[in-house]
């Protein structure tokens, strides 16, 4: 196991609500929706017509670019409905649950006898491929290219995030068995990064890298960058861990099981706790008697990166956190809780508040105020010091809102996703939505570029 | 009332302002739609007014300033006691600093409100800061209507037509310096200027004011690089030009602040106060603050080694009290839109920058204020700057990819 990495330019944002260690079955009922929007960029085409019986891992729809690259439907039962938006865009596939969770069975050969090829037919078939994503991009991997390596992070240190050793304790076996298919699977590295003292350092058969310090250490892009940072015209794919239990699973049983571990976490949450769910799950009966306040948001996934979403909606693909949060939609008296208030309620990374003078121990509760109106790029220094890449946050920010291609490669955009910019995004004085620029970045060097 | 002056109310026109109000007394409820479903608490009202408080002990020192040498003037006698009759010099200085900071926040804001209103946007923070950085730069006798047109001329030329907060490439109160600098030179530089009714008095009672000066450090100085040297407007031997120098202006003096010169600018004492609240808060850059002083500082020692005519010989430290360049250290050179924005642009900004300002200072003697013409001259340099430290951080990705 190689030095401990230690990520010291980040933030770790104090939030109320973590999840108590107790996990709580929600049973599979009702309707469950896959949202082709969960995948950036993705243009789907439809297996399936409304009425059509389904089983679990029955095939919905699949890539029209990617053919082989396909979305499999989490329950049994049928399609109930294909929501269109404007120019008949597919915005979501519902599927009504029969409740018995009937599962398409797939034929496996043993371990040692599978290939590469066989093992990434195997993944593409059973849908466990749209949980890889690539870099360059930030979009579902291509199964037809070379990636030079593999990268898993087995903690997520996000605000509020689960945590992965207790959602797996049990689950070591699968896990390794899910490694080891993915070894077999890839001509590059497979690199497995975790906390110091991990559990899962007994994983064979992977690089382990250890890393601690603030958030985002736990992002997979942060470690790319300090493990092995992609350049032009290179691939790397990641694939989050709970997914590599579950390919494990898959290999040992022939079926898929589509239940995941979330956490319900937030300061509108009375009780919480981390739920075993059923993908594409509503969020309604999952916060059910948890949550009392109505002017709250409902987000899928962390408060840094997750989707807003209504109580009607369903949890998103890669997500596996769903927090809620107070709106902040009202007027905030200036001296009192407004910009030239005293602050004691705000978590801030400037010193221009009190929170560096509050107890390590202090958690907060935030709304989701910006806490000021949009402005130009004024201060300077600020986002370098939560970004803890070799790369110049404003610049490249500055590149993508300018559409300047050249200067977006001279500039790092290849390694980069997205959620990187996270924390920028949330300590920005100027209130820019960097996330967002950024990924328009991505969509010009895409339709550019690649 | 909002729904007046929303779009398609009553007055609509108005919104600007009455949004700039609204801001003002109320965060509003905007709420995040996209990315970070929460967001940091700072923001540019905060981080603007934090650089005004900075602003307040180089304010309050001024106008205590600005009130003694007025007395000074009234009384015909330049070694007034400093520390005495307190409250009228400073209802003295307050009288005359006040109007300029009216005139000033004004002016300026009156053109940024057109301006919002051509643009359908609130009034943005940045002229909370230039506004009293601009009165806090003339000297004390400036008349109100200069102070309004080089207000005028900064707002407009130096950032509106740039597209305003944030855009602008020279900062704006250099530019109201520099542009009643060339404009009207007679009312920024020489004897008559910095003590407010010394023109005037000198005019119709010379008599009673034989031997007064309202020299400047700075002003002395220049002289010392000409045949007549002079310390607050007695001809001395230039063998004893130094001493003599710093007989009148003591480094604790100067330190303090406590000398003829702009308003706000002769208090290094006062500009330090500022500076560690804004290091201490991040508003200001550390960085820059220090390299520039560092500068400064070898700029001096380097014209010590040469030597050879008393200002040559003038102990380096001097240079960094006396003059407008601690303030333009900490208040001009920091301001972060047009400054270099990389941390290693940071320390060559502000190394260059100071080391400029004395050289300017000192060598050409016809702008013996050399601190607004160096950062100027910094801000148009500081995007080439920080090029080469893009360039060099896109080298060192370059290579990455090679050495793999």
């Amino acid at each position: 196991m190689s030095n401990t990495i230690s990520i010291r330019k980040g933030l770790n944002i104090r939030l109320v609500g973590e999840a108590t260690k107790e996990i709580k079955e929600v049973p599979v009922s009702g309707i469950f929706g896959v949202s082709p929007l969960d995948f950036h960029g993705l243009t789907p085409k439809m297996a399936v017509k409304e009425g059509d019986t389904v089983l679990v891992g029955d095939v919905l729809f699949f890539d029209k670019k990617k053919e082989t690259i396909k979305f499999v439907s989490p329950v049994s039962g049928s399609v109930k409905q294909i929501v269109r938006g404007e120019k008949r865009k597919i915005i979501s596939v519902l599927v009504e649950s029969d409740g018995k969770q009937e599962a398409k069975g797939f034929s496996i050969k043993p371990m040692k006898d599978q290939t590469a090829e066989d093992v990434k037919n195997l993944l593409l078939e059973s849908g466990f491929w749209s949980s890889m994503k690539q870099r360059p991009l930030d979009i579902i991997a291509d199964p037809s290219n070379n990636a030079k390596g593999l990268f898993v992070s087995s903690f997520d240190s996000a605000p509020l995030a689960p945590d992965y050793e207790f959602i797996l304790k049990d689950e070591m076996e699968v896990l390794q068995i899910g490694f080891d298919a993915l070894s077999v699977m890839m001509e590059g590295k497979v690199h497995l990064s975790s906390k110091p003292n991990s559990n899962f350092s007994k994983i064979q058969g992977v690089i382990h890298h250890s890393f601690d310090g603030l958030h985002p250490a736990g992002n997979v892009g942060t470690q790319m960058h300090h493990i092995d940072p992609v350049n032009k015209g290179e691939f790397v794919w990641s694939i989050n861990i709970q997914e590599v239990a579950e390919i494990g699973k898959f290999l040992t049983s022939g079926s898929i099981n589509s239940s995941r571990k979330m956490a319900l976490t937030g300061s509108e949450v009375t009780t919480t706790t981390y739920l075993n769910v059923t993908r594409g799950s509503q969020i309604k009966p999952l916060v059910k008697n948890a949550v009392d306040a109505t002017n709250v948001r409902y987000i899928s996934g962390n408060v840094l990166t997750g989707d807003k979403k209504e109580l009607t909606d369903y949890i998103g693909h890669y997500h596996n956190q769903i927090t809620v949060i107070p709106e902040g939609n009202e007027y905030k008296f200036f001296l009192t809780s407004g910009w030239l208030g005293h602050g004691f309620d705000k978590f801030s990374n400037s010193r221009l508040f009190p929170t560096f003078l509050l107890p390590k121990s202090k958690k907060f509760r935030l709304d989701t105020n910006t806490n000021g109106e949009e402005r130009a790029f004024v201060v300077s220094g600020e986002l370098e010091r939560v970004f803890p890449f070799d790369i110049l946050p404003v610049q490249l920010t500055k590149a993508a809102i300018t559409n300047d291609i050249d200067g977006m490669e001279n500039l790092g955009i290849y390694e980069v996703a997205p959620e990187d910019f996270a924390l920028c995004e949330y300590v920005c004085t100027t209130k820019i939505n960097i996330q967002e620029k950024i990924r328009q970045g991505l969509d010009l060097i895409a339709s550019e570029c690649m | 009332m909002e729904p007046h002056f929303i779009k398609g109310g009553k007055y609509e026109k108005w919104n600007p302002l009455f949004e700039t109000l609204a801001t003002f007394a109320f965060t509003p409820k905007l709420v995040t739609n996209k990315g970070t479903h929460i967001r940091d608490g700072v923001d540019l009202k905060r981080t603007m007014f934090t650089v005004v408080i900075a602003l307040i002990p180089c304010l309050i020192f001024g106008i205590y300033n600005t009130g003694h040498w007025e007395m000074a003037v009234v009384e015909g006698n330049r070694d007034l006691p400093y520390f005495s009759e307190m409250l009228s010099k400073f209802l003295m200085g307050l009288a005359i600093v006040l109007p300029v900071v009216v005139v000033s926040y004004g002016v300026g804001l009156t053109i940024e409100f057109i301006f919002g209103m051509l643009r359908g946007h609130s009034l943005h923070e940045g002229f909370l800061v230039s506004g009293m950085l601009i009165p806090l730069t003339m000297p004390a006798d400036v008349p109100l209507w200069m102070v309004g047109l080089a207000t005028a001329f900064a707002v407009i030329i130096g950032k509106e037509i740039f597209g305003g907060t944030g855009m602008n490439v020279v900062n704006i109160a250099l530019t109201a310096r520099a542009f009643l600098f060339f404009a009207y030179p007679t009312s920024m530089s020489g004897d008559k200027v910095w003590m407010s009714g010394l023109g005037e008095k000198m005019n119709t009672n010379a008599a009673d004011l034989d031997g007064f000066s309202g020299a400047t450090a700075l002003g002395d100085l220049a002289s010392f690089m000409s045949d007549k040297a002079t310390v607050a407007g007695e001809a001395v031997q230039s063998n004893l030009a130094v001493q003599s120098f710093s007989n009148e202006y003591g480094a604790w003096e100067a330190f303090m602040g406590m000398i003829p010169g702009s308003i706000g600018e002769t208090s290094t004492m006062a500009c330090l106060i500022g500076a560690l609240l804004l290091v201490f808060t991040g508003v200001g850059s550390l960085r820059i603050i220090l390299s520039f002083f560092i500068g400064g500082f070898v700029m001096g020692l380097l014209l010590n080694l040469v030597g050879g005519n008393p200002y040559l010989d003038l102990p380096a430290y001097y240079h960094l009290i006396i003059g407008g360049f601690a303030f333009g250290a900490v208040f001009m050179a920091t301001d972060p839109v047009t400054a270099s924005q990389t941390a290693t642009g940071k320390i060559i900004y502000g190394f260059f920058g100071g080391f400029l300002a004395i050289m300017i200072r000192v060598l050409n003697p016809a702008y013996p204020e050399g601190v607004f013409l160096a950062i100027l001259f910094m801000n148009v340099m500081a995007p080439i700057i920080d090029h080469y430290v893009v360039q060099a951080n896109i080298n060192r990705r370059l290579k990455r990819l090679k050495t793999i």
